[in-house]
């Protein structure tokens, strides 16, 4: 389904980059007023065609989502774009987040975790977003030369804190600090993209958790495959799924059962999503989970049957009122996250006033206007529930005043919106 | 579609209604009951971690231009003198007045019990669970903001308001409140109403959640909020998209509007702290947000500003050096803000730990002196008259609130 609703390539909007960057150079300096506005008038299309590229992720992954003949991979594309959150930092290549996880995060969703983590990691979207890129080793041939530049430890200890071990785990200051001299060398090459700079490089062995590593790119794909290999990951991963995927407050011995298939098999993911399905308490028949604000509108749009290609068609003004506007009112905005710890699990961050009210208000109004036809509420009560609607809500569904309200008050249900 | 919709749940669960169990911070209706005080209270989380170093600057200490190159401070570099020791960021400038007015303070050199792992997250939620940190002990999702309701007679959920878009921890917990975002728009029929609130019955989160929205949005002025909101996001421009410098003044408006009626305290976030590069230019746009709240509180809350007591607070410092990409990495010790008309302010409150390599906290970060949550606890005694031994047993349990006090006016 991502094939039939493709993203445009990372190094496309690097090579926008390259020329917005190279634009506003010369216009900095030009003093002739016509190759000024000239200049002014080409960083302004750059940026709407940069804009138009991040609109298209927007809808093309709703497309994916609402299509999808395997909704899991689409699910777990979204699980592990958010564990790998990538946010706005750069003008520009922050249009391209959702090229970052078609190249590094969907062609790694079932192979092992450490060739997933390597990816993500070593993304130019990553380093510039936690500011790898710029970051030098304090003794480093660079940093000797530009006494003003010098380490930045961000990355580093999102690594150990979000990606791999987890903030509980027994990891100190000190691994922080020789992961981020270990990770120096990472970085951006306007025009071209990931570049290794030796001169950046930290001189000597650097020690993270109790490993030394010597320094280099292949040093530093080494420990974050030991990383992977860390029994801390598997539980931080381990319970990371079974709260997404299955309860707020999972089952322990769920937890216990993914992270044992997770170290059992080396890290491979694929036995650990197996793991997580097997488990009985995956079975359990309460709809424990409220859907977030993307999984939401993109199921509601499935149970509308609506056209992924007309989703995909919608104009930009469009895009922007019914979809960008309305998904971050909802406490989502899109590919433009609070922090790298990314989206909130429970339900009660969702289920606020305020959440509702953005969801009520969409599905009330956002049908109509996305699909232009309207299916008969009392029939789409049956549908979209699969024929385990509550009497209530069939009867609500039956009494509203419009089209329009029986199908928002369907959407809006608890019961359409947990899963 | 039926097959489609039979994948739908990949779990393969039932469609059982689900009955969540989750326990609500917003099961009582929203209710128009006076408070219990007169005062009001803003808590301010400033999330990301603000430099306090660059912000409320010692420049009277000469350590800091030393470990400060690409930071300048001081007078020369445009901040505001404030006591001859401490210099105010230029980008909180235009707070000046309030400061001569003494209605504006800080502390420094301040920190919650959090050390050494140094997350945002984890010390976010410790700042606003208010409790003593142990490493490796779970933090109480339970904010100290909420224990404070629970600890006064006659509270209803308007009396507190959680506002904006961020969780806000410091007020999550047993005791009934409310909270809203301003922009968003919220517009139902009567029977639209009554349909819907039958649906959610069932669930005591969405039935709550549903009930207090039509509440709340009975009260607002939709000309006023949402509807421009919803417009300008149609029409916007490409760069506008983050709608930059307008959602937190709708945010202090909305907060001063309730403060105005029977709200007594408001919290919400000012988000964006996290230096870690080119500090100089990521700090400009917090410190306005910040700014334009406070004079946004100010104007908003009228002759109630003279009620009202302000505390912005972030989850730790930054290095006191910076680091090699202009900005600073996660630290320890740093500065709190306090406004309003109800504070003697005019004076930085600190017991200066000092810069020097032997002063630092692990040799890299400002030494706290004090604990945040003192200058928290003493601000609520003086405007809600709060027992001492209140704020240091069932408010912020274990603290010690020492010799911190005389705040208020």
């Amino acid at each position: 389904m991502a094939a039939a609703f493709p993203v445009s390539a990372y190094g496309e909007a690097i090579a926008r980059h390259k020329r917005f960057v190279d634009a506003t150079k010369e216009w900095r300096k030009a003093e002739d007023p016509v190759r000024r506005k000239a200049l002014d008038a080409e960083r302004k299309a750059l940026s709407g065609e940069s804009h138009e590229q991040y609109l298209d992720g927007l809808r093309r992954n709703i497309a994916r989502a609402m299509q999808a003949e395997f909704g899991f991979r689409e699910r777990l594309t979204r699980f592990w774009a958010d564990h790998f959150t990538v946010g706005r930092r750069a003008a520009i290549l922050s249009d391209a987040i959702s090229s970052y996880v078609d190249e590094a995060i969907r062609p790694n969703l079932a192979g092992d975790f450490a060739t997933l983590l390597k990816a993500a990691v070593t993304h130019v979207a990553m380093l510039l977003y936690l500011q790898q890129a710029s970051s030098a080793g304090p003794n480093s041939l660079y940093a000797t030369k530009r006494p003003d530049r010098g380490l930045n430890e961000n990355l580093a200890r999102e690594v150990l804190e979000l990606h791999t071990l987890g903030v509980e785990a027994d990891y100190s200051q000190s691994d922080v600090r020789q992961l981020a001299e270990l990770f120096t060398g990472m970085s951006f090459e306007p025009g071209e993209g990931f570049r290794f700079r030796r001169p950046f490089v930290e001189p000597g062995e650097e020690t993270v958790l109790g490993r030394s590593y010597e320094g280099g790119l292949a040093d530093i794909h080494a420990a974050l495959d030991d990383l992977a290999r860390h029994p801390a990951t598997a539980r931080h991963l381990a319970r990371k799924l079974a709260v997404h995927f299955v309860d707020d407050t999972p089952d322990p011995a769920l937890v216990d059962h993914v992270a044992a298939a997770y170290a059992a098999s080396g890290g491979d993911l694929t036995a650990t999503y197996a793991a997580l399905l097997e488990h009985p308490s995956a079975w359990a028949p309460e709809r424990r989970k409220v859907r977030q604000p993307f999984d939401f509108m993109a199921a509601a749009l499935r149970a509308l049957d609506a056209s992924g290609s007309d989703l995909v068609a919608l104009p930009r003004g469009k895009t922007h009122g019914q979809l960008l506007g309305p998904v971050a009112l909802m406490g989502q905005s899109w590919e433009r996250p609070g922090g790298p710890d990314g989206l909130p699990e429970e339900a009660a961050a969702w289920v606020t006033p305020q959440g509702m009210a953005a969801r009520i208000q969409w599905a009330m109004r956002a049908p109509q206007a996305l699909t232009g036809k309207l299916p008969d509420p009392r029939v789409f009560v049956e549908t979209a529930l699969g024929g385990t609607a509550s009497a209530d809500l069939t009867f609500a569904a039956g009494a509203a005043a419009t089209r329009a309200e029986g199908i928002g008050l369907v959407l809006a249900s608890p019961e359409f919106q947990r899963r | 579609m039926a097959s489609d919709l039979s994948r739908r749940g990949f779990l393969g669960r039932s469609f059982a209604l689900g009955c969540s169990a989750a326990a609500s911070p917003l099961l009582t209706p929203v209710t128009l009951a006076s408070a219990p005080w007169d005062n009001r209270l803003v808590v301010i989380i400033l999330r990301g971690a603000m430099d306090g170093l660059d912000v409320v600057q010692p420049y009277g200490d000469p350590v800091l231009a030393e470990l400060r190159q690409k930071l300048p401070v001081g007078e020369a570099a445009g901040a505001h003198d404030l006591d001859g020791f401490f210099a105010l960021h230029p980008g909180l400038g235009d707070l000046m007045p309030l400061w001569r007015a003494g209605e504006l303070g800080f502390a420094h050199a301040v920190s919650t019990p959090y050390r050494d792992k140094r997350s945002h997250f984890d010390g976010q939620d410790l700042l606003e669970a208010g409790t003593g940190f142990t490493p490796g002990q779970p933090i109480s999702h339970v904010g100290w903001l909420n224990r404070l309701l629970q600890a006064v007679p006659g509270i209803e959920a308007e009396t507190a308001f959680a506002i904006g878009r961020e969780t806000m921890r410091v007020l999550e917990g047993p005791a009934p409140v409310s909270s809203w975002w301003p922009d968003v728009r919220f517009e139902l029929t009567p029977q639209t109403r009554q349909l819907l609130e039958m649906v959610s019955a069932q669930d005591p989160l969405f039935r709550a959640a549903v009930g207090q929205a039509a509440e709340i949005s009975e009260t607002l002025d939709l000309e006023a909020s949402g509807a421009e909101a919803e417009e300008g996001m149609e029409g916007m421009a490409p760069t506008m998209q983050a709608k930059p410098g307008k959602a937190h003044v709708k945010v202090a408006e909305f907060a001063a509007d309730r403060l105005r009626r029977d709200t007594r305290i408001a919290a919400f976030s000012i988000t964006g702290w996290d230096t870690h590069g080119n500090q100089k230019a990521a700090l400009k746009g917090p410190l306005a947000q910040l700014s334009e709240t406070i004079l946004t509180l100010r104007a908003g809350l009228g002759p109630d500003w003279g009620r009202t007591a302000v505390v912005a607070m972030t989850e730790f410092g930054r290095t006191a050096h910076e680091n090699g990409t202009a900005g600073t990495d996660h630290g320890t010790g740093g500065a709190m803000l306090l406004a309003g008309g109800a504070l003697k302010g005019g004076r930085v409150w600190a017991d200066w730990p000092g810069l020097g390599p032997g002063d630092l906290y692990q040799g890299r970060d400002l030494m706290p002196t004090a604990d945040v949550r003192a200058y928290a606890a003493a601000a609520m005694q003086g405007v809600f008259g709060l027992d001492r031994d209140v704020l240091e047993s069932a408010v912020f349990p274990g603290l010690d609130m020492g010799g911190v006090g005389g705040l208020i006016r």
